[in-house]
């Protein structure tokens, strides 16, 4: 399961890099939105994948038994998507009013701040 | 137990939520942003007070014990830069009350600026890498909203490459994070510390130190990574621009320092080489490029590029008498660099432009601001007897002490070229005479109690420089003493996780 994991990841960060390359703002959105979904997959895959262990303590223990799944990457990864969803509802926004106000999609008719 | 630990992150995101609730009243907003930045200085001083007194102080959230909960922990270090972030929310609060128009106080500015503190202040005294990253987007966020404010043409083309730059930075913080969780399994920067130095493949920590390098350099705007800092910086409402200009930047800087003191201290021959030349490079470039602008903001926008690389120096170098200066610089440079920012409101205000070109004649009729600008101006460029010679003086002198000519003479060469950046804005703003009329639009009669509202912090803060020039001892100590600090990193480990922990070989 790890390996096709890590597969699949690489593929999402080529892609959005690709992505975040082109000129186009909309583009460069899609990319920021692959990068951060590619970054929460890596995340939710460091503790390994475990399968059918959930982190619960039966009754009447205070440890659980053998092996279980980290609950903690998962705890960030929530964290994480979450931070993300609002950070990138801000990029469309953003993008949106840019694209109203300079009137343009492409990131080289966007040179005016940078001389 | 101490209050104060959390105070400094309570206090700001309690006014943003009390501004919020009076969006509609102007003056509770206004009321609310001075009373709680001075509510925030005031806390950040007690802390400072308390961690000099006895030492690194830990609080477990929720009390939960060190490496499962999360820590807020205040060393000297963090307790300095949080006195910092109170000195420049309260001056920059007070500056708002003369600058922030009505459209952007309606769109929440204030509460937007509270919150901007509230993740600079968490970012300081959190001893959590995750919780860290949390503070960083908290931050983020803000100051997305604050540069768009106004939604001018130039601040959406700036407002793109900061966006995606820093999101950019984020989720490099965000991988490393993750990878750095897969090796050692806890959060706590001290467990992280401990345990770090057990893990086999020391290849893999160098390049997770490198990802954590190129994440904060990213903030930081350290060279190669800067170029989203002068695209937007100089675009904003120039109170925005004077609180990013003195905050925002340094967390990364702070970031740097916990980092690279904390955590990957154990081939410096590698990590901190790589430093010390980005560190080089990033004067060069910043003071270069400052060289070839003739609009306010924008000279000053790249000289926080140049000055960050000094900081850098001082973590590179990594002796104690470097860490000291690069302490000093970063208590130097936020105080005088934010000043400057705010000179230049004013100076916009008065003369209706930010380009050199069109203003002039500013020592003859406002004498008192071309000494506001003086101060702050030549602290910069590092002028005895002002804060930033002694700033300068340590770093330069540790370089010499640790043979790092080529990078002692960059540093030399840039407070030359410093220099004459801000002679060059003296002589086309203060010292030329007005130019012709004409095709300047007319401004405003300004009011004398805008214009007091506006010189009030400028002439606090140029206290402060003179003050730090002056009187050195007691901050140069503090400086030393949280170098000590930063250098011993056991202690922190085990001011975090209790006495009984052993340090892992």
């Amino acid at each position: 399961m790890e390996p096709l994991m890590a597969v699949a990841i690489g593929i999402l960060f080529a892609a959005a890099i690709y992505m975040m390359l082109r000129r186009s703002i909309v583009k460069l959105v899609i990319g920021l939105m692959l990068l951060s979904n590619a970054a929460n997959l890596l995340i939710f895959s460091t503790a390994g994948m475990t399968r059918g262990a959930p982190p619960l303590v039966p009754e009447g223990l205070t440890a659980p038994e053998g092996a279980i799944a980290d609950p903690l990457p998962q705890a960030l990864v929530l964290t994480a998507i979450v931070i993300a969803f609002g950070v990138l509802s801000f990029a469309v926004v953003l993008v949106r009013r840019a694209w109203e106000i300079v009137r343009a999609d492409d990131l080289d008719k966007m040179k005016d701040t940078d001389t | 137990m101490n209050p104060e630990i959390a105070l400094p992150i309570l206090i700001p995101l309690m006014s943003g939520a009390v501004s919020l609730v009076f969006w509609r009243s102007r003056l509770m907003q206004r009321l609310v942003a001075v009373g709680g930045t001075a509510g925030l200085l005031i806390t950040a001083l007690w802390l400072l007070a308390s961690v000099n007194r006895e030492g690194i102080l830990v609080m477990h959230m929720g009390n939960w014990a060190a490496p499962f909960g999360i820590s807020l922990v205040a060393d000297l270090l963090g307790a300095i830069m949080v006195v910092l972030t109170g000195i420049i929310g309260f001056a920059v609060a007070i500056y708002s009350l003369a600058t922030a128009g009505r459209g952007h106080e309606a769109y929440g500015y204030f509460p937007l600026m509270h919150l901007l503190l509230a993740g600079v202040a968490g970012a300081f005294l959190t001893g959590d890498i995750f919780n860290l990253y949390v503070w960083f987007e908290v931050m983020l966020v803000a100051s997305f909203a604050l540069l768009i404010l106004g939604s001018e043409k130039a601040q959406m083309e700036g407002a793109i490459k900061y966006v995606t730059l820093n999101l950019l930075s984020s989720v490099i913080f965000l991988i490393a994070v993750g990878l750095l969780y897969g090796m050692v399994g806890t959060l706590n920067m001290a467990d992280i510390a401990r345990r770090l130095a057990a893990v086999e493949d020391q290849g893999m920590v160098d390049a997770l130190a490198m990802m954590f390098m190129v994440a904060f350099g990213i903030k930081a705007a350290a060279f190669p990574l800067f170029f989203w800092l002068p695209a937007s910086y100089h675009t904003p409402p120039v109170a925005v621009s004077a609180l990013f200009a003195g905050l925002l930047t340094k967390v990364g800087v702070y970031a740097l320092f916990r980092v690279f003191t904390l955590i990957f201290h154990h081939s410096p021959g590698y990590t901190h080489e790589i430093l010390l030349w980005g560190a080089g490079l990033t004067m060069l470039s910043g003071v270069l490029g400052a060289a070839a602008q003739f609009e306010f903001r924008r000279i000053l926008s790249f000289h926080i590029v140049s000055q960050i690389g000094y900081m850098i120096l001082g973590l590179a170098l990594f002796t104690p008498l470097a860490i000291v200066g690069g302490v000093f610089y970063i208590m130097h440079h936020i105080i005088v660099k934010a000043n400057l920012f705010l000179v230049s409101g004013i100076v916009h205000r008065l003369g209706g432009s930010y380009q050199l070109k069109r203003l002039g004649g500013f020592y003859r009729s406002h004498p008192w601001l071309a000494v506001l600008f003086l101060i702050p101006a030549l602290s910069l460029a590092g002028i005895p007897p002002l804060s930033g010679f002694l700033a300068k003086f340590i770093v330069i002198r540790a370089g010499i002490e640790a043979e790092a000519y080529g990078v002692t003479a960059i540093a030399l060469l840039v407070g030359l070229l410093t220099l004459y950046s801000m002679i060059k804005i003296w002589s086309e703003v203060f010292w030329k005479s007005t130019p012709p009329e004409g095709d300047v639009a007319p401004y405003p009669e300004v009011r004398q109690r805008e214009l007091w509202l506006m010189a009030a912090p400028v002439v606090g803060l140029g206290l402060c420089t003179l003050f730090i020039g002056l009187y050195p001892a007691p901050i140069h100590a503090l400086a030393e003493a949280s170098a000590a600090q930063l250098l011993d990193p056991d202690a922190y480990i085990r001011a975090v996780l209790g006495e009984g922990a052993e340090v892992l070989p």
